[in-house]
């Protein structure tokens, strides 16, 4: 009797543990970063998930246009449409902020983010060590707004993703995801060109910016 | 000189990759929250897999990590083999319409706006949606790069005309 009242407690204890540890094991599994071969699939996922769901093409950008549309279309033909009728980007974007929200609060790596030890070296010669979050807070801050080195990378750099996203008719999304995916030429030129682009700044102008 | 009929409307908007494809359904507007659930479950695949980070936005351009180019690739290759196959099989949407795909034209702002747009990728990390992931992780000041980006969009709105295309 004795020894049975005491086997229960303690069975009941250790699958009690042992469940606890296998949630906390998926939590701990997905707090990890995502391998690009999980994280791939799901981004490819979302072409065929936004036509089944209304026949949306999968592309971002447009929201800056539908901004636009909405705030101050000032009689520019462009920005003269039903916008009405795509109001449903902004729900896909405003999901996109909570969604960072949700996997910033409860979902984010506790270590220390893994950075090539190159790039590591060469952030730390323009003063970047803390490598922590998604953007250098040495540079992405409200502080360096108003310094030559912050209003060249917040300011012209949010301009020339507007403005150039529009240009081309997309972005990384519209063009390189979703125009790829309907094996469209003119997207495989867009997606070289931001590669290039993005190249040039990368290897080229962005180490001067970065030593201002 | 320029009417606004039906052709002139679709011109307008086949420039935009997402306008062209439309629902020709009229949904009451709370319908649209199925494509938040969509954009949430994307914000989170988008912190969870660093590709938000401008760390690894910079590693890809300077060829020292794979990670990037794995996540774009599988990408297109989950999306080239799910329009096949919605193509193939004839996938209606859950409201049983065809599914429509139109072809892009090419213009030259392909190539000049894809560059501009390349330069502002490598210096922010951030594209027009990652952008709204990076504000949802508290980096706030991001706001102001959304709002350029914005201006951006309006500016090139305002010029188009004038622009080589």
């Amino acid at each position: 009797m004795l020894c049975d009242k005491g086997y229960k407690p303690k069975r009941f204890n250790s699958s009690n543990l042992h469940h606890k540890n296998s949630t906390m094991e998926i939590i701990e599994f997905i707090k990890q970063p995502w391998a690009w071969y999980i994280a791939g699939p799901l981004v490819g996922l979302t072409v065929p998930a936004l036509l089944i769901l209304g026949n949306k093409n999968f592309g971002i950008s447009a929201n800056l246009r539908h901004a636009c549309a909405i705030c101050l279309p000032a009689n520019i033909s462009f920005f003269k449409y039903e916008w009405k009728k795509e109001i449903w980007n902004m729900f896909f974007v405003i999901g996109i902020l909570i969604g960072g929200v949700i996997a910033f609060q409860f979902l984010s790596n506790p270590n220390p983010m893994i950075i090539n030890q190159d790039l590591r070296t060469e952030l730390a010669s323009y003063g970047i060590t803390n490598i922590n979050g998604m953007l250098p807070a040495e540079i992405f801050s409200w502080k360096n707004l108003f310094t030559l080195k912050g209003f060249l990378m917040m300011v012209v750099g949010g301009f020339m993703i507007g403005f150039g996203s529009r240009y081309a008719g997309g972005c990384t999304s519209g063009h390189a995801i979703s125009g790829l995916s309907n094996l469209q030429l003119p997207s495989l030129i867009a997606t070289c060109c931001f590669f290039v682009g993005g190249l040039i700044m990368a290897n080229f102008i962005l180490p001067y910016i970065l030593s201002l | 000189m320029k009417d606004t009929n039906q052709n002139n409307d679709f011109e307008t908007r086949s420039l935009d990759t997402i306008c062209v494809n439309e629902s020709h359904l009229e949904h009451k507007w709370y319908y649209n929250f199925k494509y938040l659930i969509v954009g949430l479950l994307f914000g989170i695949v988008f912190i969870k897999a660093e590709i938000i980070s401008w760390y690894r936005i910079q590693e890809m351009f300077r060829f020292q990590s794979f990670h990037m180019y794995g996540v774009i690739g599988s990408a297109v290759m989950v999306g080239i083999l799910s329009v096949f196959l919605i193509k193939k099989l004839d996938i209606k949407t859950i409201y049983g319409e065809k599914i429509e795909f139109h072809d892009k034209k090419f213009n030259k702002g392909q190539m000049i706006g894809g560059l501009i747009f390349g330069l502002g990728w490598a210096i922010t990390g951030a594209c027009p949606g990652p952008i709204f992931a990076q504000i949802g992780t508290g980096i706030t000041v991001m706001i102001v790069t959304l709002f350029f980006a914005i201006l951006g969009t309006w500016v090139y709105g305002y010029l188009r005309d004038s622009l080589p295309h």
